[in-house]
């Protein structure tokens, strides 16, 4: 399947519309609940940190701590779970309810190919909103860790970003960057997979959305492993 | 012309088709009768390239489907329609985009004569006005017609019926029999419908073959079927519980 993906990828230009639904899907209708898990990971990544370093690191750079650990780490990883848990598990199930219903084959009765269809739109919106994704949990968990800094731990919001920003590296932001785009990929692929070789009527169909979510969070988990080993090891 | 020929298919240790041997005649309609699981619609599959067999060949105008590359593959399917058992009509799409799909993805066609011809081919199977419905806003009847529609929106010379009367009242069941003998004495099309309503077969079929364990056993018109001597097309279509067939 990821070679057919692929050779199909000029198939986006000639039908983009088939791909932007997919971003709304995947992107914009992800946002809410992005917004929901990322304000409050900033907010726990700040006391968490306090709690750790208050001792014998000064409070000036807890700025610092709170934004490597989100952009290199919670922001990318814990994104790519919720939408795993969401766009995966919808993904999956709606392509194996085609697949079971013979949608699929009726594409192909079409002399359409399903890969380019189905696949390759999901693939590409995968591939592109995660990042998009991930640049607004990193915003919005900054300013959660920047508002429970400034109401609870008395930090003020001039310490923390100065913190955030003397020692912020372009590499903090990329290697997070770098992790969306593979987690993006890793979710549509799998969705697409697991919806593609479903059978069994509903009960498949269910199956299949479980077996999209817990596949991606793993490959999830394990690919971070490994960009964190390239890049930092 | 299709010619079946010496097809065997197994899906694990289950044979389902044990050496078919079919040949459908240009503008005849043949109608494959047999039990509900006895392989019609795997044999259907087969015909229009979505499974490909174990052993065995199947010639559309004389080219090879089971050999054939994607892009060939392709181009053949071009020549077919295909109605499904359940319609499978694009959830997702209107009844114009689920009409009008392989027409916008084949044709140069400009939108305003593609949507003419959604119209007309929605007319040819007696609706209208139905163009902006979405598949869950139709009824089974209406289902089956619109996917009809979108098997012969494309003008192909063949035909698929996946169990064309399944799942629909006896008088819808007699207008998609009409449906399918108007296209075939309009449009000229081939068809080949697999069903076991025996009442549509006879209406609709020039030829009736019956499939059973996974081989022809019988060809013939339908008045050859209705008098034929051979004790499992006659338990078949008398519907009887005794008889040759195990009623498993």
């Amino acid at each position: 399947m990821i070679k057919r993906v692929f050779l199909g990828l000029p198939f986006v230009f000639r039908r983009f519309r088939l791909t932007s639904e997919q971003m709304l899907l995947m992107g914009v209708n992800s946002l809410p609940l992005v917004a929901l898990v990322s304000v409050f990971t900033g907010g726990v990544a700040a006391v968490q940190a306090v709690y750790q370093i208050s001792d014998y690191v000064p409070m000036r750079y807890l700025g610092t701590a709170v934004g490597k650990a989100v952009m290199i780490e919670l922001a990318p990883v814990l994104t790519a779970l919720v939408v795993a848990g969401r766009v995966g598990a919808a993904i999956a199930a709606e392509l194996g309810t085609m697949k079971v219903t013979e949608q699929i084959d009726a594409l192909e009765t079409l002399a359409l190919d399903p890969v380019k269809y189905l696949v390759i739109p999901r693939f590409i919106a995968g591939l592109l909103m995660l990042p998009v994704l991930t640049i607004f949990a990193d915003t919005i968990a900054i300013l959660g860790g920047l508002g429970v800094s400034a109401v609870s731990l008395h930090v003020s919001p001039h310490i923390f970003l100065n913190g955030l920003k003397d020692f912020f590296k372009m590499m903090d932001l990329t290697s997070g960057l770098l992790k969306a785009f593979v987690f993006g990929s890793i979710i549509s692929i799998i969705g697409c997979y697991q919806g593609f070789k479903t059978t069994g009527g509903a009960e498949g169909v269910g199956r299949s959305a479980t077996r999209a979510v817990v596949i991606s969070s793993g490959l999830i988990l394990i690919s971070d492993y490994v960009v964190a080993s390239i890049l930092f090891g | 012309m299709i010619e079946i020929k010496d097809v065997h298919k197994n899906f694990g240790e289950n044979q389902v088709l044990r050496g078919v041997d079919l040949t459908i005649q240009k503008g005849e309609t043949m109608v494959i009768i047999g039990r509900s699981g006895c392989g019609k619609s795997v044999l259907l599959k087969h015909i229009i390239g979505l499974l490909k067999p174990d052993k065995g060949k199947i010639l559309v105008d004389g080219e090879d489907i089971t050999s054939s590359n994607e892009g060939q593959l392709n181009k053949l399917r071009q020549k077919f329609g295909m109605l499904f058992q359940a319609s499978a009509l694009f959830d997702s799409m209107t009844v114009d985009e689920n009409v009008g799909l392989g027409l916008r993805e084949h044709t140069k066609m400009p939108e305003a004569e593609i949507q003419e011809k959604v119209r007309e081919t929605l007319k040819l199977v007696g609706l209208s006005g139905i163009e902006e419905k979405k598949p869950a806003e139709l009824s089974g009847g209406m289902k089956k017609r619109v996917g009809l529609a979108r098997a012969i929106a494309m003008d192909p010379e063949y035909v698929l019926y996946d169990e064309p009367t399944t799942g629909i009242d006896p008088i819808m069941a007699d207008v998609i029999n009409e449906l399918i003998i108007n296209l075939r004495n309009t449009l000229s099309i081939t068809s080949i419908a697999v069903t076991h309503d025996i009442v549509s077969a006879y209406k609709i079929a020039d030829r009736i073959a019956m499939l059973y364990e996974g081989k022809i056993i019988f060809i013939g018109t339908p008045e050859e079927t209705k008098n034929t001597d051979h004790p499992v097309v006659r338990q078949f279509i008398e519907g009887s519980a005794q008889g040759p067939i195990p009623a498993l």
